[in-house]
């Protein structure tokens, strides 16, 4: 299967560099920005819901008992919290549409 | 948060921005990362984390009420796993 092609931040910052009108810097500035706020409120163990893109949510993982599956050694795995995407009905019909 | 929420933080933060740049950068951001995944790219912001589609094949399924057989086309379905400096925030290391 061919390797799809990837967007970056790069990408990003030259999308609202285009159709906003802020210099290069500020616009990749900016794309970090919206990173950077969604990052502090997961962080803070909140979730981020984006309309007509997707929720983050944040869910707490128990500590639970793995094993290596290499050697077979038993491991505590410790407690921990991730992040639950969910696509919004809008983001699954346009990625099936390909629109 | 919700996205409102994450435009007036951002306006907050950038008073020298019009609110109504600060809506088309966020709206910007967000509807290039769905036309990629539309078009079947991965979208990879290293830290944060990696959107890519999964393909699902089409499968017989079943109405779990009547059990009766329905076909459940093929599908695509949007992705993301979390990036590591963003996982190790979670868990309270410094990163």
């Amino acid at each position: 299967m061919d390797e799809p092609k990837t967007m970056t931040r790069a990408d990003l910052a030259e999308a609202v560099y285009e159709q906003v009108g802020l210099s290069r810097n500020e616009s990749s500035a900016l794309v970090e920005a919206v990173l950077d706020e969604m990052t502090d409120e997961l962080a803070r163990g909140n979730s981020v819901k984006i309309s007509s893109f997707a929720s983050f949510d944040i869910r707490e993982k128990q500590e639970r008992i793995g094993r290596n599956p290499k050697t077979g050694v038993e491991v505590p795995i410790s407690p921990r919290k991730v992040i639950v995407f969910r696509a919004s009905q809008v983001l699954k019909d346009r990625v099936n549409k390909g629109a | 948060m919700t996205k409102s929420e994450l435009i007036q933080r951002l306006a907050d933060r950038n008073p020298h921005l019009y609110l109504r740049d600060v809506e088309k950068i966020v709206e910007t951001v967000f509807e290039e990362m769905t036309k990629a995944l539309a078009r079947g790219e991965r979208v990879e912001l290293r830290g944060f984390g990696a959107f890519s589609i999964k393909h699902r094949q089409a499968r017989t399924g079943r109405n779990p009420r009547t059990g009766a057989k329905v076909q459940v086309n093929a599908k695509r379905l949007p992705f993301f796993k979390t990036g590591k400096a963003l996982r190790e925030r979670l868990n309270g290391s410094a990163a």
